[in-house]
């Protein structure tokens, strides 16, 4: 920490006032990197949440869900090719519109640093799952060289994590311009570079975004048939 | 992206060996002569001339580029530079370290550092070069008549607007001090049409998308048969090559050694760190040899003291074109107004304002230093009457409030300094509450009593600041009104009754 300059807040680049006491001179108090005011505007999802892929079930009509589970991953369930294929997955936050402003600065205007921003709560959720192999979403090589870096891989690094890069991808259209059908019927987008070393092991993959879960389940698909114990998911916004 | 360095020019190096650098790495970038045989492509020609863009801006394949480098008429410019061991960022000024960030770079294999300044116009790190032009300027026709604008200036106006042609015309930096409401635009344009004339490339800049918005129509028919690009974030005009452009002080940032002549609009508009950079892209987007013009109304110390003592070329228009004097502020004691608030009352001497207005029918602006003060304040006046909001930077309905307020639909408008300026309202009386706050600044208060009387059917407004103690900046703004005015006598700008009126309170 440097004590003689005064940190800005990462998202908004407001100082950010430390409540100086003896708390903050004797303990180890994590830093901050955002301010109070944006730290705020984040919504953390909690509550009970869809059992499969963690969505919140709080603003969620009834109709929506069937039991435990969310309607759209009992639509993932019925079918066999997809069964049982992605675990869990677990999202830190709502997709609201500040974090959506966030993320597109981190990954589109490409501001790697604000990484770091969500950095604790990966560690501390990371941390609790029991895990041997953490395999970010790959980019296309094209994708990579146009954005200079990986989101997926840029959040497991600045958590403190080493990113297993096991997956590439075929470069093709930004998912964000298809619809969920065209997502759910796309041939398989990823490739495995062999690795003995999946073998029986447990994975969870880093993805920024969460939204129709195919992304997910493809590269999940791609790491059960290659022997994996289990497939569990990691992702910021939900 | 990474180059190796050949004899006399720069190759570009997809794969990653060894020998290659970035671009930030090679202390001199060698650029080859121009050749006049070599076909250049005129679009491209169109979209660099005088600007610095990046790679990922130009819909042009690379080796083409490359080919209009090899034959000098691209120029590669590093994006970041170091000034010893600091960064600095070529394009937007940042020295910052703060505002600097690494990362490992897929484009250059390394840990590139990048500037968070300027990132939301694209990412500059260590191996972007910024690509400009360095063939000849496009050729732009000029219409036998430019301007359509047949409008009349008051003398003061008139004696400004020679002095910007003069200075257009002479590649001179001035200062045009002019009131709030001393008609500035209208004083641009035969500096604008001497410039066109001339053909010199000119721009106007200013700090808020608003004025860009307001300022476009007005000049489009000033100069109806000119191109004019108008340029703010977002806009679709931005790879526009015009001869009259008009944008935000931000899309400067684009440009390099582009104009002949720049209007910089409310050149005070901004803390002075924000100033800083804004100067600095201004300075960049300007040509070596060219005109600038500074327009205000509320020049900071710094300036006025050069103007004073003869350091800087300046003219001022002391007085507003309906020929009325300015509203001097009046100063009334109000007491420890934030205790009161957190009572939920008010200064009775402020609620009496507010009902003397409420009972004559004029409307009213009354300006807070803070929003939660404001939010106490608008609860406590609310029931004297329904006609009232409050109003701050972040409100997502502050342009309908605003609107509401234009159409009388309010009576009473509660605001943080957002409405300083830009805002007229026709028929208005302005109070300050708590006048004597750091965040109002001479030039705020200044601007904030500019909102008064406005109107050559209403040139009357009373304005008020209640305050727990005067400041020296209430002082001088209300010094640096009462000069205005009586130069603006002096030098026959204004009648001899509005000046008895007013000037001497």
């Amino acid at each position: 920490m440097n004590n003689f300059q005064q940190e800005r807040c990462l998202i908004c680049g407001q100082f950010i006032t430390a409540v100086v006491g003896w708390g903050w001179i004797f303990s180890m108090e994590t830093e901050h990197v955002i301010c109070e005011a944006c730290e705020g505007k984040l919504e953390r999802i909690e509550g009970e949440t869809c059992k499969i892929c963690g969505r919140s079930f709080e603003a969620l009509a009834n109709t929506f869900r069937i039991g435990e589970i969310c309607n759209d991953c009992c639509r993932w369930e019925e079918d066999l090719q997809w069964q049982g294929l992605l675990e869990k997955n677990f999202s830190l936050f709502h997709y609201n519109d500040f974090l959506k402003e966030v993320i597109a600065k981190f990954k589109y205007r490409g501001d790697y640093i604000l990484a770091k921003v969500f950095s604790d709560e990966i560690k501390s959720r990371l941390g609790n799952m029991e895990a041997d192999l953490f395999i970010p979403i790959p980019l296309s090589e094209e994708r990579l060289y146009e954005r200079g870096f990986n989101q997926a891989e840029a959040l497991l690094l600045e958590a403190g994590f080493a990113p297993v890069k096991m997956l590439t991808r075929v470069h093709s259209e930004k998912q964000s311009k298809k619809s969920r059908t065209e997502r759910i019927h796309l041939p398989q987008v990823f490739q495995l570079i062999p690795a003995p070393q999946l073998q029986g092991r447990k994975v969870i993959l880093v993805d920024d975004i969460y939204t129709t879960g195919s992304t997910l389940r493809h590269a999940a698909k791609l790491l059960k048939e290659a022997g994996a114990f289990s497939v569990n998911s990691l992702t910021i916004a939900r | 992206m990474r180059f190796l360095v050949n004899s006399n020019h720069l190759l570009p190096e997809r794969c990653l060996s060894g020998n290659s650098s970035r671009i930030s790495q090679i202390p001199i970038i060698p650029q080859p002569l121009l050749n006049y045989k070599f076909p250049f492509n005129p679009k491209l020609q169109l979209l660099l001339a005088g600007k610095q863009i990046l790679l990922d801006d130009i819909p042009f394949p690379f080796d083409e580029i490359q080919s209009h480098y090899e034959n000098g008429y691209i120029t590669y410019r590093k994006g970041i530079e170091y000034q010893g061991k600091l960064p600095v960022c070529v394009r937007c000024g940042n020295k910052d370290p703060q505002q600097f960030g690494s990362f490992m770079c897929a484009r250059c294999g390394e840990q590139c550092l990048y500037c968070r300044h300027c990132i939301m116009m694209g990412r500059i790190s260590e191996c972007t070069p910024l690509i400009g032009w360095n063939g000849s300027e496009p050729v732009t026709e000029v219409p036998d008549k430019i301007m359509g604008w047949s409008g009349t200036l008051s003398k003061g106006q008139q004696e400004a607007s020679d002095l910007v042609v003069e200075a257009i015309l002479q590649n001179k930096e001035w200062l045009i001090w002019a009131v709030c409401g001393a008609g500035k635009t209208e004083v641009l344009f035969a500096g604008i049409e001497a410039a066109l004339s001339a053909k010199k490339r000119i721009c106007i800049a200013t700090p808020r998308t608003d004025v860009v918005l307001e300022l476009f129509p007005r000049l489009k028919a000033a100069f109806p048969a000119i191109d004019i690009a108008a340029l703010y974030g977002g806009s679709e005009d931005r790879h526009v090559y015009a001869p009259l452009t008009i944008a935000t002080t931000h899309q400067l940032l684009r440009f390099y050694h582009a104009f002949d002549a720049i209007i910089l609009d409310e050149v005070d508009a901004f803390p002075y760190t924000v100033e800083e950079s804004l100067q600095y892209a201004a300075i960049q987007a300007r040509k070596p040899v060219s005109a600038m013009i500074y327009l205000t109304a509320t020049p900071n110390q710094k300036w006025q003291r050069e103007c004073r003592s003869g350091q800087r070329n300046f003219t001022t228009i002391p007085a507003r074109f309906h020929r009325h004097s300015l509203p001097v502020p009046q100063f009334k004691w109000c007491g420890n107004w934030q205790k009161l608030l957190y009572k939920d009352k008010l200064p009775p001497n402020v609620i009496q304002w507010v009902k003397s207005r409420l009972d004559s029918g004029k409307q009213a602006l009354l300006f807070f230093p803070h929003i939660p003060m404001m939010e106490k304040a608008l609860a406590i006046l609310r029931p004297l009457t329904p006609n009232i909001e409050a109003v701050h930077a972040e409100d997502p309905e502050r342009k309908e409030k605003v609107q509401k307020m234009r159409s009388k639909e309010l009576k009473l408008l509660l605001t943080t300094t957002i409405l300083e300026r830009g805002v007229t309202f026709p028929n208005i009386d302005v109070a300050v509450i708590g006048a004597e706050d750091i965040i109002f600044t001479e030039s705020a208060l200044v601007q904030i009593a500019g909102r008064a009387g406005r109107s050559k059917d209403y040139p009357d407004g009373v304005v008020t600041f209640f305050h727990y103690g005067k400041t020296e900046e209430m002082l001088k703004a209300r010094r640096q009104i009462l000069m205005m005015n009586r130069e603006g006598f002096k030098v026959g700008l204004l009648d001899r009754e509005s000046f008895k009126k007013e000037g001497r309170i």
